[in-house]
């Protein structure tokens, strides 16, 4: 009796170990979620992370090594551990992606590292595309641009449903355009080849289509060429051939943006909408009129506002 | 005096050219400019009066980790100069303390 009495208090006992004491199978769960992120984190940055796949190496070795350790110490107990981690097998996959259940592990900070530098990528190609996204709102290079004409299918034709409000929309629209073919050019958008921009030696930079670019949005390029000064805190001339020398370093992309912000300032009309408009001076004051829907407002004149000496000027100053 | 100063804040019939520039009702201009080589500066133009300027500058210097300097401008009134680009950070800075973001203009690239 006493025998068996205590032999089913050993089996208690180890069972118990293994239900309360999970330290042992809690660092095997840890380990294979290391070794699970490890995996993705070399398959997705084989390239970049060369460097970094040697310390994961060495992490797994040390991993190897404590598994050993434990087997040396539950070498009995394996085989329920083994039944039980079957079981339980679902789990921890599920919970490895966790960081915080990581402890004070060595492998923490570098799986944070694998994980913000995925998550930063990912930011980085989400910035990209909306970026790119946006560049072609305006600046969309010539030929590049596509009417957006969907064929309106009269699908409810071989039905016996009604026609939605869209689709009696859409018929009127290409009823519309189909009899009127010189309506259609209203429909497409409002585009402007991108600014071309290059840099002349090491303090210089090139806008060389500011002339078209002026023209496509009918403005005088004496005004365009002040906004940009002004904005860009800088000066510069024009040259032989029309082209644009702006002094200091500019992208393409900045300049771009400097565009983009004369365009809503300068150019489209805040009642419509329509970028068919012209500016005309009246008492030293700009009006901005609208050729699509007749409205007049007054447009801010460019200030300069401060401008801070640069080292030359004062070098200058001082002499 | 002192009873009737507020009636000199806003004069309806004032030019309003350029002039108006730096007048505390305006915008809060931050400017970038280029100097030589890579490096830019800001400037924070039209803060309002009713700031202690030194101490703008001094918290931006610091939030910033950045050198800077206190300018005095005939018609722009006080201008804070600071080295780098710190243009969204300034515009963070203040709209955190209260200031409204509409009114602050940031310009540049
Ligand atoms: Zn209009």
């Amino acid at each position: 009796m006493s025998d068996i009495e205590s032999e089913q208090n050993l089996a208690e006992v180890k069972s118990e170990e293994l239900l309360f004491d999970p330290s042992l199978k809690k660092k095997k769960k840890k380990k294979k979620a290391v070794n699970f992120e490890d995996e993705i984190g070399d398959d997705e940055n084989q390239v970049e992370n060369g460097d970094k796949s040697a310390p994961a190496e060495d992490n797994e070795e040390e991993v190897k090594a404590e598994d050993d350790d434990i087997s040396i110490f539950a070498d009995m107990k394996k085989k329920k551990k083994k039944k039980k981690e079957t079981a339980d097998k679902e789990k921890p996959e599920e919970e490895a992606p966790e960081p915080s259940e990581f402890g004070d592990l060595p492998t923490k900070r570098k799986k944070k590292k694998k994980t913000d530098m995925l998550e930063f990528e990912k930011q980085l190609k989400e910035g990209e595309e909306s970026e790119n996204r946006q560049d072609d709102d305006i600046f969309v290079g010539e030929g590049e641009q596509d009417i957006k004409e969907t064929k309106v299918e009269e699908t409810w034709l071989n039905s016996d449903r009604d026609y939605t409000y869209q689709e009696l929309l859409g018929r009127v629209f290409q009823i519309l355009r189909q009899n009127n073919p010189e309506l259609a050019g209203e429909k497409k958008r409002y585009t402007i080849v991108p600014p071309s921009v290059h840099r002349e030696g090491n303090k210089k930079t090139i806008f060389a289509n500011v002339a078209d670019i002026c023209k496509r949005m009918h403005r005088q390029p004496e005004h365009v060429i002040q906004f940009l000064f002004t904005e860009l805190g800088t000066s510069g001339s024009i040259d032989g051939s029309q082209r644009l020398v702006i002094k200091g370093r500019f992208q393409q992309k900045q300049i771009e943006n400097v565009l983009r912000r004369y365009i809503v300032e300068y150019v489209t009309c805040k009642t419509c909408k329509s970028p068919d408009t012209i500016l005309t001076k009246e008492n030293r004051i700009f009006f901005q009129q609208c050729e699509s829907c007749g409205s007049t407002r007054s447009v801010s004149a460019i200030k300069s506002g401060f401008k801070a000496q640069t080292e030359k000027r004062r070098r200058q100053a001082a002499q | 005096m002192s009873e009737i100063q507020n009636l000199q804040t806003y004069d309806p019939f004032a030019d309003t050219g350029e002039e108006d520039a730096g007048q505390p009702q305006g915008y809060i201009h931050i400017r970038i400019q280029q100097r030589n080589g890579r490096k830019t500066l800001t400037t924070v133009q039209g803060l309002p009066s009713e700031y202690d300027q030194k101490k703008l500058l001094k918290a931006f210097k610091k939030e910033f980790a950045c050198n800077g300097t206190l300018v005095q401008d005939e018609e722009l009134g006080q201008i804070i100069q600071l080295q780098g680009d710190q243009r969204l950070k300034v515009q963070n800075f203040l709209g955190d303390n209260g200031i409204d973001r509409n009114i602050i203009k940031i310009h540049g690239f």
